[in-house]
């Protein structure tokens, strides 16, 4: 918004630009340091001597002879077992994602085409059921998946989180279907095609923009999800961000923290990078519903 | 679209939805009528030289026989609901009664549970979400007003603490405020407390987890509000910049009434996010002063001996409930609006 007319004062140019590095430092300087401890012995980073052992490294240099020591990483990733840990976050993700989007796109896909009173209450009722806490419905999971005896496993999470998930899928897409024009698949179908097939030929090809915003979401719902896989997943089969809470609820073990530490900044690496390739998509996808909607 | 077509695309994700959303609401609702099992007690009759003695034990192998027939437990109706970790009707009453001032009495109040975690919901919910519309608001401003070239990766840098998972985000930030921390350390520096901690005042938790609120939730603020400020027309701007309005004018008269649906529905989903507040709490380990709803149901659902689904159900119905009075104002429009455009 460059305008013309619009002459600020240099006062303002500099408070303005104060005010984003300070800004800027708040949001991420939690996380540089985070990346920055986790490369320290717990004594230095957790110091209860002296903070400033966390930069110098008094400690570290003392029991590994190093500045830096990559030790809490790879006990958390060996003996912590967080491989194990994120060897079930994939797997959880991929196919809460993949299921997610296919169920959204076709449900959507109808909601965005039908013009029947149903489709606004549809809509209504998913923006109740994204209102609702998740730890509430896990209370209304827990006592029937232990009759049935479907705790504790992977795919049991997995369709739950999909559903949790819908909602806002639907809301994303169906938002996204109304910016293609009716005219695309209104014409195949006068060529004969089934409302099927007009959905495979001719939506599914110019739908991509829209399924990576809402495929990404439904990622960052399922990578980080705490409550459902607390809750659902037995030890075993815990993802990242329930092992990363039982290092911190063991500490007697002296590595432990710098263990959370560690995994802490493992868990987030890969999110930061997928936000950077896709920023557009994820800024795109949060203001859709709010622009249009 | 005909129906029978609508009903064919639209079956699996609404019947994932009705399995796995409308169905746990409703088993919720019936767990939150059954109470655990008590345990069977029975007497045993222990006789030795001196004489005979007559103990109470549980009975085991009955109690185990008792909970495989009625897993749900036995039913309770609305026992659970005002129990005294829930609505606590008697224990009001009694404090009604006994207390000498009104402060006394709300004080007493508080201190029940579910009382004790309403409060600070709500006390998180009414903090969090103004300064987070505000400063999101504040922020996208500001870095409208940025060069374009280097707005990319200062957008970047303002939505990470919204990206990662609250649990991960509560835990940075603890890390450094503790007392061990880098914030925290040299706080107690400052001011010459060497006792001054996070966990010693129930005041200090509150604060804390409230700023962790405001600076988890005010990127996505932003990242609406920035967009929506791309949308401001510039012909009135411009005008009114002729007319010479100050920029304060400009922002109270013209991109506020612009962007106003949007503060609206930032508002709504802050608010709903917020209410369900429970992460945080176990990221900062301050179970012991601040809890909310939603961390009232985990505690009763990772309880060591019996999980204690009744009581988990009825507080979750409890929160249901707050979240529908939340959400009735605009479902209430939205109805309204749906009226008025048929």
């Amino acid at each position: 918004m460059e305008y013309g007319l619009d002459k600020r004062s240099n006062a303002l140019k500099t408070f303005n630009t104060t005010f984003i590095i300070i800004w800027l430092l708040i949001a991420c300087f939690p996380f540089i340091w985070t990346f920055w401890g986790s490369f320290k012995v717990r004594a230095d980073f957790f110091s209860r001597a002296d903070w400033w052992y966390a930069i110098s490294a008094f400690n570290t240099l003392l029991e590994t002879g190093g500045q830096f020591t990559s030790k809490a990483y790879s006990e958390a990733w060996t003996e912590g077992e967080f491989w194990k840990a994120s060897r079930n976050t994939i797997i959880v993700t991929v196919f809460v994602v993949s299921i997610s989007l296919f169920l959204g796109t076709l449900g959507a896909y109808a909601l965005s085409r039908s013009t029947e009173r149903y489709a606004f209450w549809i809509l209504i009722a998913a923006l109740i059921f994204r209102a609702m806490p998740h730890i509430t419905l896990v209370s209304g999971y827990l006592f029937p998946f232990f009759e049935l005896q479907i705790w504790g496993i992977l795919p049991t999470t997995i369709v739950v989180l999909v559903a949790i998930n819908q909602p806002f899928t639907l809301w994303l897409l169906y938002s996204f279907f109304k910016t293609v024009p009716k005219e695309l698949d209104e014409s195949a179908l006068i060529d004969g095609c089934s409302y099927f097939q007009a959905f495979r030929y001719i939506i599914m090809p110019v739908m991509w923009p829209g399924v990576i915003t809402a495929g990404l979401f439904s990622l960052m719902l399922a990578y980080n999800d705490f409550t459902v896989t607390a809750l659902l997943l037995n030890q075993e089969n815990h993802t990242m961000v329930p092992k990363i809470q039982s290092y911190l609820g063991t500490n007697q073990h002296e590595g432990n923290l710098m263990w959370a530490v560690s995994a802490v900044v493992s868990a987030t690496a890969p999110l930061f990078m997928l936000v950077m390739f896709f920023q557009r998509q994820v800024i795109s996808g949060l203001t859709t519903g709010a622009i249009k909607g | 679209m005909p129906n029978k077509t609508f009903f064919w695309f639209f079956l699996p994700t609404g019947l994932a939805m009705i399995l796995f959303i409308g169905l746990p609401i409703i088993s919720t609702g019936i767990q939150s009528f059954y109470a655990q099992h008590d345990q069977v007690v029975k007497e045993v009759k222990k006789c030795d030289p001196f004489g005979c003695t007559v103990s109470i034990v549980v009975d085991q192998e009955a109690t185990s026989i008792l909970r495989d027939e009625k897993p749900l437990g036995k039913f309770n109706g609305f026992g659970t609901y005002i129990d005294r970790n829930h609505l606590a009707i008697e224990q009001i009453s009694d404090f009604w009664k006994e207390t000498d001032s009104f402060g006394e009495f709300i004080n007493q109040v508080t201190n029940l549970p579910f009382y004790k975690a309403l409060l600070f919901t709500l006390t998180y919910c009414l903090f969090v979400t103004p300064n987070v519309l505000l400063l999101g608001f504040i922020i996208a401003l500001s870095l409208n007003a940025i060069s374009r070239k280097i707005r990319g990766p200062l957008i970047f840098g303002t939505i990470l603490p919204m990206i990662v998972t609250p649990l991960v985000g509560s835990l940075v930030l603890f890390w450094m405020i503790d007392a061990e921390g880098i914030i925290g350390a040299n706080l107690q520096l400052m001011m010459e407390d060497p006792y001054l901690s996070l966990k010693s005042s129930r005041t200090l938790t509150w604060i804390t987890i409230i700023i962790y609120g405001i600076w988890h939730h005010s990127p996505f603020a932003f990242v609406v509000f920035y967009a929506a400020l791309q949308t401001v027309p510039q012909e009135p701007v411009e005008a009114a910049i002729i007319d010479g309005a100050s920029r304060y004018q400009r922002i109270r008269h013209i991109v506020l009434p612009h962007i106003y649906p949007v503060v609206t529905f930032v508002a709504l989903i802050s608010l709903m996010d917020n209410f369900r507040v429970f992460e945080p709490i176990i990221g900062f380990s301050a179970e012991g002063s601040a809890q909310s709803l939603s961390w009232l149901i985990y505690d009763n659902l990772v309880n060591e001996e019996v999980i204690l689904f009744g009581s988990a159900a009825a507080t979750s119905m409890m929160t249901i409930i707050g979240i529908a009075i939340l959400l009735a104002p605009v479902l209430i429009r939205t109805w309204k609006e749906f009226r008025t455009a048929r």
